[in-house]
């Protein structure tokens, strides 16, 4: 984990938050969503979780950055007059993130170094998902099967009667 | 590096994210904002868990797996609230939806 290679992931990451955030196209801000979330999997690289990087990629940028683009092209035909943006909303962030910050630095016990570990192979993280973690999964099973059925129930057509 | 630092990269993050979703009037700029939360969140999980004395147990990698596939498993749902909105009507501004307010 070096401190340079951190820094830099740290700047991309949150300067492509930033853009997703404030962008006034919504296409601009979707592809900066995408680019925040390559950022977000090098952390976890970083932090020796490969495992969750690569889910991350694959979830987020496979899958969610398309359907938002998806989305975006489905709806856009007011896009011009999206401009609407509530200062109020930078004053709470502002102050939510001053608060964070003054309790991280506040808490001694967590200014510590990371302990040398041995990786976490995918092994293991299967065999925790199929023996510890099995109703777990199960319930996420069910859970995205029915968001599968009522994310298509949502946009089905009415029919006219 | 420290443990402080990720923790502070993730607030900032996570600041970012309800700026978003507070600041904008777009509904999808929403979802995103609650996306970024999501995954400040997810950051903070995986921090911890390489932190803490023993990050042989996977505990902190499975949570934030679950939580990938509960985000991914509301937007889907969230953006098709928003086309079925938008067919509704016919606009995705968030200030223009008041049909419920007295």
């Amino acid at each position: 984990m070096s401190t340079v290679a951190f820094a830099i992931i740290a700047i991309l990451t949150l300067s492509a938050a930033l853009a997703a955030a404030t962008l006034p196209k919504l296409m601009h801000a979707a592809l900066s969503f995408a680019v925040m979330f390559v950022g977000i999997s090098a952390f976890f690289f970083l932090l020796g979780a490969e495992f969750v990087g690569l889910v991350q990629i694959f979830v987020y940028i496979g899958a969610v950055a398309v359907l938002i683009v998806f989305t975006i092209l489905l709806t856009r035909h007011d896009q011009e007059k999206m401009r609407g943006f509530k200062w109020s909303g930078v004053v709470v962030a502002i102050a939510v993130f001053a608060g964070l910050v003054w309790t991280i630095t506040k808490t001694t016990s967590l200014s510590i170094v990371p302990p040398t570990a041995k990786a976490l192979t995918v092994k293991q993280i299967g065999d925790a998902l199929m023996i510890s973690y099995v109703w777990p999964l199960l319930c996420v099973a069910v859970l995205l099967t029915a968001a599968l059925i009522g994310a298509l129930i949502l946009v089905v057509e009415d029919k006219p009667q | 590096m420290t443990l402080s630092i990720l923790l502070i990269v993730s607030a900032a993050l996570f600041s970012i994210g309800l700026l978003a979703a507070l600041s904008r009037r777009h509904a999808i700029f929403i979802l995103i904002g609650i996306e970024m939360m999501l995954a400040a969140a997810n950051i903070n999980f995986i921090a911890f868990w390489r932190f803490a004395p023993q990050p042989a147990q996977p505990t902190g990698v499975m949570v934030a797996i679950f939580a990938i596939a509960i985000a991914a498993a509301e937007a889907a749902v969230g953006l098709a609230m928003v086309i079925a909105v938008y067919r509704h009507f016919r606009t995705t501004n968030v200030d223009q939806l008041n049909q419920l307010k007295g």
